[in-house]
């Protein structure tokens, strides 16, 4: 009977002096390459009349994903867009690559056994990590560029001592927005796949689909979940009201 | 074995508050669209969100179950 085969953390596929390049890393890269090819090459035909049926669905699924930023952000739409846009296609396509036949099944055989070539880029802890670095790094950012100095007031107030404390907790509730970020998207993309693997254990056949199907759909949940909270926090930062 | 038992002790207890939070969740947006079925559709997101937060804390207690039980 085969060993059945779980690796908590991303697996290196070669490494360069201390530098290990892990198969998630190999994924981001793809996932990112091919984002940004379908984003310039769709970008040629957004002026013109006749466009290809795939553009039309791309600008249909871009614009109702607009339309969800202003259901939540109506005066900044447009600032805030981009960024939770990026975040959410990176986190799809990211959680969604892990789910292609092929990945976790097509590896190289090192002097550490079996490795996958392929495995799902937001399946790794140390991408979703980056993207909580760089989800609350960016609330940061924005809560400075519309209230200026009056944002980080909120973390050091002099004024009396218990809202000197307070800052101390927005200062904790920072940190701990970022690690529940990745951990959650993190969790739920690994244990996905621990089902899947399980399950094909299990059952070789057939048996996987409907968890596919359920797969497909908690990428797609965690993706929103993230653009969402990333959204909501700008939103909190930006806002006037205390 | 006594691993074992303990990776499974994780996820079960872990696993029972979130049980109880995303059934009240549910239960609490099924009155609301009930009461008020012209916002399911806003309801439905507000309640997919809340039920990923609840989500979350069992997924907190597969991963450390996960660790325990692979590293």
């Amino acid at each position: 009977m085969s060993e059945l085969h779980i690796s908590i953390s991303a697996q290196p596929i070669f490494s360069w002096q201390n530098f290990e390049f892990t198969n998630s890393m190999l994924v981001t890269v793809l996932v990112s390459i091919f984002l940004v090819a379908l984003a310039i090459s769709g970008k040629r035909w957004l002026n013109r009349v006749h466009k290809p049926r795939w553009v039309l669905l791309m600008q249909t699924l871009v614009e109702s994903f607009y339309m969800f930023v202003i259901s939540i952000t109506p005066q900044h739409a447009t600032k805030f867009f981009p960024l939770v846009a990026t975040i959410f296609l990176f986190v799809l396509f990211g959680s969604w690559a892990g789910l292609l036949p092929g990945a976790e099944s097509i590896g190289l055989k090192t002097s550490h056994g079996f490795v996958p070539l392929l495995r799902g880029a937001t399946a790794d802890i140390n991408t979703t990590l980056a993207l909580a670095i760089f989800a609350i790094v960016s609330v940061q950012i924005f809560g400075y560029k519309h209230r200026g100095m009056r944002y980080f007031k909120k973390f050091l107030d002099f004024s009396n001592p218990i809202n000197l404390f307070v800052g101390f907790l927005e200062l904790i509730s920072e940190f701990s927005r970022m690690i529940s970020f990745a951990f959650r998207l993190f969790g739920n993309i690994f244990a996905g796949e621990v089902l899947l693997a399980v399950i094909a254990f299990l059952v070789p056949l057939l048996a996987s689909l409907p968890f596919l199907g359920l797969e497909i759909f908690v990428g797609f949940i965690q993706a929103l979940v993230f653009s969402t909270l990333t959204l909501v926090f700008i939103n909190i930062a930006t806002s006037e009201h205390q | 074995m006594e691993n074992d038992a303990v990776v499974g002790m994780t996820i079960a207890i872990g696993g029972i508050g979130p049980a109880v939070a995303v059934g009240l969740i549910v239960a609490k947006a099924l009155e609301a669209i009930g009461r008020n079925p012209e916002a399911a559709a806003k309801v439905q997101t507000i309640m997919i969100l809340g039920v990923a937060f609840a989500e979350a804390i069992a997924i907190y207690s597969l991963v450390v179950a996960l660790i325990l039980k692979f590293v």
